[in-house]
């Protein structure tokens, strides 16, 4: 794998803009990615590796009792190597989700939650009323909640005040590879909240993330879009650089868009 | 039939036979797993690992072992 770092001599430092805080730690990238659907545990790594994140979601499940399935995901992933975010993916209801939650915790790693409680089984949206009320109940609790909710300006702000330490509204529908489809509310929440804004879910390919990127946000989220990628290695280098790149772009400063066309030769000079 | 030795517990939402009289830290070992790698909820109420020694399972308990798993 080569460096993905590009090398520029201008004001926008690629390590800094790298550079991610939220609650009271910092991450070395901006993108951070699941472990679940991959072909097998060695592509899962690698793929990991190759995205340079710096924060990897897992879930919580029984284990299989029976062993028809493969063992639980540290066998595979150490968590010396990868900050391990735990969701509460697949709770409807907010007791579930503070059940998930607790538990996830007790596994002994750290406070971290990626809260996310769903209300439609079709689009899997979150049910935003109960992802609050699971919000508040763990954040006073002492998670660190990073709550998945929707592209909605209102619910965003909630769960800023209920002390989220991060917001992370959808691109569209977890596991649809639709991309963005509200660039322009994923920018007003970036605007008005001060807590990290991170782009999760919906992501489909490489430019999906780097638009995402672009609108302003902090992070982006993904897991299917690397997992299930015929060669899900490249595709997970192709999205540490998509991420890299959208940002940078964002902090360049994008030229402003017109309807017309203006030349970007002199008009004067021409021959006669 | 089943041995008078034995308690019927729930596991992971199964009816399990079990020697009575197991701490929790022999019934995990029972099912061949890591205690480190793994939480116990025992009756809704989750242990931490210093108490696996303690707690005794009991006839009727509702055990769920739990680990991480890939996810998004």
């Amino acid at each position: 794998m080569g460096s993905s770092e590009v090398a520029v001599g201008s004001a926008v430092d690629v390590e800094v803009a790298e550079r991610l805080r939220i609650a009271d730690r910092e991450f070395d990238s901006r993108l951070f990615v699941g472990t679940g659907k991959y072909p097998d545990n060695e592509t899962m790594v690698e793929a990991i590796r190759t995205s340079g994140t710096a924060m990897v979601t897992v879930a919580v499940r029984r284990v299989d009792l029976d062993r028809t399935q493969s063992e639980g995901i540290l066998f595979h992933l150490d968590p010396e190597e990868f900050f391990l975010l735990p969701n509460t993916a697949g709770c409807y209801t907010a007791e579930d989700a503070i059940r998930y939650a607790r538990l996830a915790r007790a596994a002994g790693f750290n406070e971290w939650l990626k809260l996310e409680v769903i209300g439609d089984e079709t689009t899997l949206v979150p049910d935003t009323q109960a992802t609050l009320e699971a919000a508040e109940t763990l954040v006073a609790e002492g998670f660190n909640v990073m709550a998945y909710t929707n592209d909605d300006l209102v619910t965003a702000l909630r769960l800023e005040d209920a002390g989220c330490v991060a917001v992370m509204p959808l691109a569209s529908p977890i596991g649809s590879g639709l991309g963005i489809v509200n660039p322009y509310f994923i920018r007003e929440i970036k605007r008005r909240c001060e807590v990290p804004i991170i782009v999760d879910a919906g992501v489909g390919t490489a430019s999906d993330a780097c638009i995402a990127m672009e609108q302003g946000v902090d992070g982006v989220l993904m897991n299917t879009a690397i997992a299930t990628a015929d060669d899900p290695v490249a595709m997970a280098h192709a999205m540490r650089l998509a991420t890299q790149s959208g940002r940078l772009a964002y902090l360049a400063g994008r030229m402003e868009a017109r309807e017309i066309g203006i030349p970007s030769s002199p008009t004067r000079g021409m021959l006669d | 039939m089943s041995d008078p030795g034995n308690i019927q517990v729930q596991v992971n939402g199964k009816e399990r036979e079990v020697q009575s009289g197991l701490s929790v830290h022999q019934l995990v070992e029972f099912f061949d797993l890591n205690p480190l790698l793994i939480v116990v909820e025992l009756n809704r109420e989750i242990l931490s690992r210093d108490q696996f020694k303690d707690v005794q399972v009991s006839e009727g308990d509702a055990v769920e072992l739990v680990h991480f798993v890939g996810g998004g």
